[in-house]
Formats: structure tokens, sequence, C-alpha cells
């Protein structure tokens, strides 16, 4: 138990640094720039009409106390961690009053739901694949699946998107290729909106697994491929243990301990491949949101959406790590 | 030595044949860039809207630009920009992974806690947040040197892993005996083997920069006034150009990106491959 306490310190440790580090980076690019943001922020927004002058003093004294434009720069920095704290980045300027808090909240839910749907399906089918095709290495099907997987891994998400959005939205028009559900439908448990929610899902989610799957394939296929030639894989086949369990128990349970690793490390890049694809087909989750807030101008929702992300990510990686020792016996009794 | 690996691998391996085949095919398009008889940035040179004919093979745009030409400077701009982000970010990536590998303890620990951190931090929201906040002052160079400061992560932590091997080598221990200081050690004693995975994670690391260029390109969210082939797309976005039936103004630039990006993979994985240890034997064996 010793071991697993030890462990779960370490991942806690290492979660704080990740959320202290990635809001640092956040705190020192926006004052990397020469010029004044909350300004040219105010005068982005009021330039589409009038706004009233009581709100634009609001807006200011958010705006200058988040982006740290009152007192020193220790003040500043000082001020920027209690809002970060208590996650309250003021009301959005182009949704004004709405708190970006609520809007970051209502898109929020979309980019978790794909990105785990998305991850779930490409982990386990690139894995099952791999997996397979590390130890039936002569099977022609096998082969050509690697062969699909890998093609379409080095691209990335934002023309895999673009491609499928081309394909199903003009050449081939039978998938939804924008917004999360049809519009004008109310959100309700039904099954016309749960049908409309799948529909609209589809592509997001294929564009997510087209790329995700080829790391795990390759990954899977290589430990497999290792793990085959090990003597104890070697003793079960002449001790006449079936294939399948062998398969099953004797070398995907170990070759699977390094991809959960994996999977902590690469959440931070499927969260960004998530976002972009979002924007790609409109889906109301976060990607959309932050593009349309930096077409905006507005600058609270922005570095919002940004320290939620890394915020977001940082949890989900600790998630993965807290499981890891369930999976690696090791883990739990070291030490 | 430098040509009898590539030899040896050219010949053994489908795949880095096929992976230089077809960046040679890219770079002899980027070096056409050179003999462009329209300059980048000009538009309305030619008649827009031309469908691929001679003498414009690939068509022309809506702002009046030959596609072919414009593509031409597009991938050279786009590949020096993840030559460059490679170049700087292996620096530190050597710099990080050889010291963390070599001094081990806190040191270590330490490192590899802030390298960890930089893997698993959402890069896309915060290049774009970069972009928020410099606007007009947002340059092809600028967005390469923030690129190159957030993507070092991964590979230091491979070299790493290969200079704690190295550390226990008896050759180390001579060096140490023999006066040398740690920087001469890391420099001249371990760097020449870590260099061979410094150039397959390479590929993988021009991979993933252009990849975000792209993105970001597309979205507008860097200088719209380089060519690049995240640019040309975007140009093509604010044209309409699929819906008003312009398709070779966006088909050839994601074509010859997609090239690029296999290209590079199947170099990066062949030569993994050639690299591994455990590959070598069984090409010996066979």
């Amino acid at each position: 138990m010793k071991g697993y306490a030890t462990y779960l310190l370490g991942r806690l440790g290492q979660f704080v640094l990740v959320v202290f580090i990635g809001i640092n980076i956040a705190f020192i690019v926006t004052h990397a720039t020469p010029i004044d943001p909350v300004e040219q922020s105010i005068a982005a927004t009021t330039q589409f009409g009038s706004t009233n002058p009581e709100a634009i003093a609001l807006m200011r004294q958010s705006l200058r106390e988040l982006y740290g434009l009152q007192g020193g720069l220790w003040d500043q920095y000082l001020a920027f961690w209690k809002r970060m704290a208590v996650g309250d980045f003021g009301p959005s300027l182009s949704a004004f009053p709405t708190p970006v808090r609520v809007l970051i909240g209502r898109a929020l839910p979309w980019t978790v739901g794909l990105l785990l749907v998305s991850t779930v399906i490409s982990w386990m089918l690139g894995n099952l694949l791999g997996g397979l095709a590390g130890y039936y290495r002569n099977n022609k099907v096998l082969w050509l699946a690697g062969i699909v997987a890998m093609a379409f891994h080095p691209i990335p998400y934002y023309i895999v998107a673009f491609v499928l959005l081309i394909v199903f939205g003009y050449v081939w028009p039978v998938l939804p290729i924008s917004g999360g559900y049809t519009m004008n439908m109310q959100p309700a448990f039904e099954p016309a909106f749960v049908a409309s929610l799948l529909k609209h899902s589809i592509l997001p989610v294929l564009s997510l697994v087209l790329v995700g799957l080829g790391g795990w394939f390759m990954g899977m296929r290589s430990l497999v491929s290792n793990v085959v030639t090990e003597d104890y894989v070697t003793y079960a086949e002449l001790g006449g243990v079936e294939s399948r369990r062998i398969l099953a128990s004797y070398v995907m349970r170990n070759a699977l301990v390094p991809q959960v690793t994996g999977l902590a490390m690469s959440l931070g890049a499927m969260f960004t491949g998530a976002i972009i694809t979002e924007q790609v087909f409109g889906y109301p989750g976060l990607g959309t949101l932050l593009v349309s807030a930096v077409h905006a101008g507005d600058y609270s929702l922005v570095l919002g959406i940004t320290s939620v992300s890394i915020v977001a990510v940082s949890v989900a990686v600790l998630a993965v790590d807290l499981l890891y020792p369930f999976l690696d016996p090791r883990v739990r009794t070291a030490g | 030595m430098m040509f009898t690996i590539f030899r040896d691998l050219f010949r053994s391996r489908r795949s880095f044949a096929a992976g230089v085949v077809l960046l040679a095919f890219v770079l002899i398009i980027a070096a056409a860039s050179l003999v462009s008889p329209y300059p980048p940035n000009d538009s309305f040179v030619v008649p827009p809207d031309l469908a691929p004919s001679w003498p414009h093979i690939l068509g022309t745009t809506s702002r009046g630009q030959d596609v072919f030409w414009q593509l031409t400077f597009a991938i050279r701009n786009t590949l020096l920009f993840g030559f460059i982000v490679a170049l700087v970010s292996r620096i530190i990536a050597l710099a990080v992974g050889l010291v963390s590998g070599y001094a081990g303890g806190l040191t270590d620990r330490v490192l590899m806690s802030i390298n960890d951190t930089f893997i698993v931090i959402p890069l896309f929201p915060i290049l774009v947040l970069f972009y928020f906040v410099m606007r007009d002052r947002m340059s092809w160079t600028l967005l390469a040197l923030a690129m190159a400061c957030l993507g070092w992560a991964y590979d230091a932590r491979l070299i790493r892993s290969l200079a704690m091997s190295l550390r226990t080598r008896e050759f180390t221990d001579t060096s140490i005996f023999s006066g040398m200081s740690t920087r001469q050690i890391l420099t001249q004693e371990h760097m020449p083997y870590v260099l061979p995975i410094v150039f397959s994670t390479t590929m993988n690391n021009i991979n993933w920069s252009i990849g975000l260029e792209v993105t970001l390109s597309v979205l507008g969210f860097t200088d719209i006034n380089t060519p690049t082939i995240g640019v040309m797309i975007y140009w093509a976005n604010q044209h309409t150009a699929m819906v008003a039936g312009i398709w070779w103004w966006i088909f050839f630039p994601v074509a010859l990106v997609v090239i690029t990006f296999i290209g590079l993979f199947l170099l990066a994985v062949s030569m993994n491959e050639y690299i591994d240890p455990r590959s070598r034997l069984s090409r010996a064996a066979a």
C-alpha cells in the first residue's frame, strides 16, 4: 500500500505542476504583447454598434484586473492567480453580460463527450487491431487494416476533417456537416433528439478516430510482436494453452501497460485535435467557441478557454494515472 | 558512411524508398519557386478562375494567381517553417535530454517533471492565445519560435532514456577519468549515439509543426501575407472556392501537403525500424 501512496502523491504533484506551468505560460503570453490588449478589445467590441458606457467601464475594470494592468508586475501576477483560482473570468465581451464561465460551461460537455467517445473508440480499436496484427503476422486483412490506419495517421486533424467535410458536404451529401443537433430542435431526452445528436457526431468522431487509430495500432503491434518472443509465451504455447487465451491474457494484458501511459501522454494532443475538429464541423464545443471568440476580439473568453483547457486536460491525465495501478500491479506493491 | 546507410535503407526498405521519392517530388516543386514568373504576393497577374489547362496547369485562383506557381512558394515556406521549428526544438530537446539522462537524481526528476508538463499541455489554445495578443505583429518567424519552445518535450524524453544507458557504459567512465568536462562528454561522446534517433524524430516533429501551422493559417491565425499551404487554403475559403466550384484551388494544396506528410512519416517509420536493435537482429538472421 505504501507504494501506491507514493505513486498517488507523485501523480498529484505532477498534476499541480502542469496546472502551475500552464497558467504561467498563459500569464507570460498575455503579458508579452506590446499593445494594450484591453483598449484594443474594447475598441473591437464597441465598433459594432453602441454599448452603454456603464458596461464599458465594467468591462475595462474586469479586463484590467484580469490581464494585470493594475499595480506592479507581482500584484498583477497575484491578481491573475486569484481570478484563475475561483474560475472568474469576468463577463464575455462578445456576449455581454453573460459571464465567460457560463459560456464555457455550456460548451465544455460537448468537447468532453466528443473527446471521450473518440478516444475510447480509437484507443480500443487501435489496440485490438494492433494486437491481432502483431500476433497473427501473416493475416492479409489485418495487414491491409494496418496500411489504412497508418496512411491516415500522419495527416493533421484539420486536413482529415476538412476532406471529410468536402466529401460529405459537397460530393456525397448524406451526413450533417455542421452543428451539434438539428437546428430549432429542443434539446430533450427523446429518440428524435438523440438520433439527431448521434448523426451530427458521426463526422467529428470519424475524423478523430481516423487520425488517432494509427498511433495505437503501430504501438500495439510492435509491443505484441516483442512480447510473443518472450519465454513465458513459448512455454504457454508448448503447454497447450489455447492461442486465444495466450493472446488475451498473456500477451495483450502485458502489452497494454505502456499503452495506458501513452494514453495519458497523448491526451493534450488529442484535446487539440478535438477542438480543431469541432471548429471544422461547427460542433458547439470549446473549439468553435475559441475561434469565434478570437474573431469577436473577446479577450476574456479566449483566456478563459485556454485556462480551462489546461486544467481540463490535467484532470483527464490525472484520471488515467489513477487508473493505471489497477492494470499494473507492480505500482501497487512496489516500495 | 552516410551514403552506405542511405543506400542500405533505400534497397532494403520499400517504405524508405517510397518516402524519399515522395519528398523528392515535393522538394522539386518547392525548388521551382526560384524560377516562378510571378512574385508570390502579387494578385491579378493572370485571368481569375481558370480551370486547369495549359499554360496554367493547375488552374488559377479567384485572386488572379496561378495555382501551380503559388503552390511552389507555399510549399517552400511550409517546409522551411517545419525545418526551423525542428532545428530549434532539437537543440532544446538535446540539451534537456542529455543533461537529464546524464545527471540523474534530482536534476533528472525536476527536468522530467517539466518535460512531462510540456507533453501534456494542450498547445492549440495557447498558440491561439498567442496570436490573439500579438495580432498584426504575428509573424511567420515568431510562430516558428513559439512552436519550437513548446514542441521539444516528446523527443527530450526519448533522448534522455538513451542518455541514461550511455551513462552506465564504460567509455563514459573513461572520459570522466581522462578529465573531460561534463559538457565535453555530452557533446563529443554521447551526442553521436543519440543522433540517429534525433534524425528519425525530426521527421515526426516537422509533421507536427506543419500540421499545426496549416491549421492555424487556415483559420487566419497567422501572418496571412506569407504564402504557405495553410494560407492558400485560407484564401480559398475566404473566396468560398468550394461553393463557387473552384475545386482546384483547394484540392492541389491539400493533395501536396498530404504527400508531404506521408513522405515524412514513411521516412520516420523506416528509419526508426532501421535503428531499432531488435529489427537489426532479425535482419541479420534473415
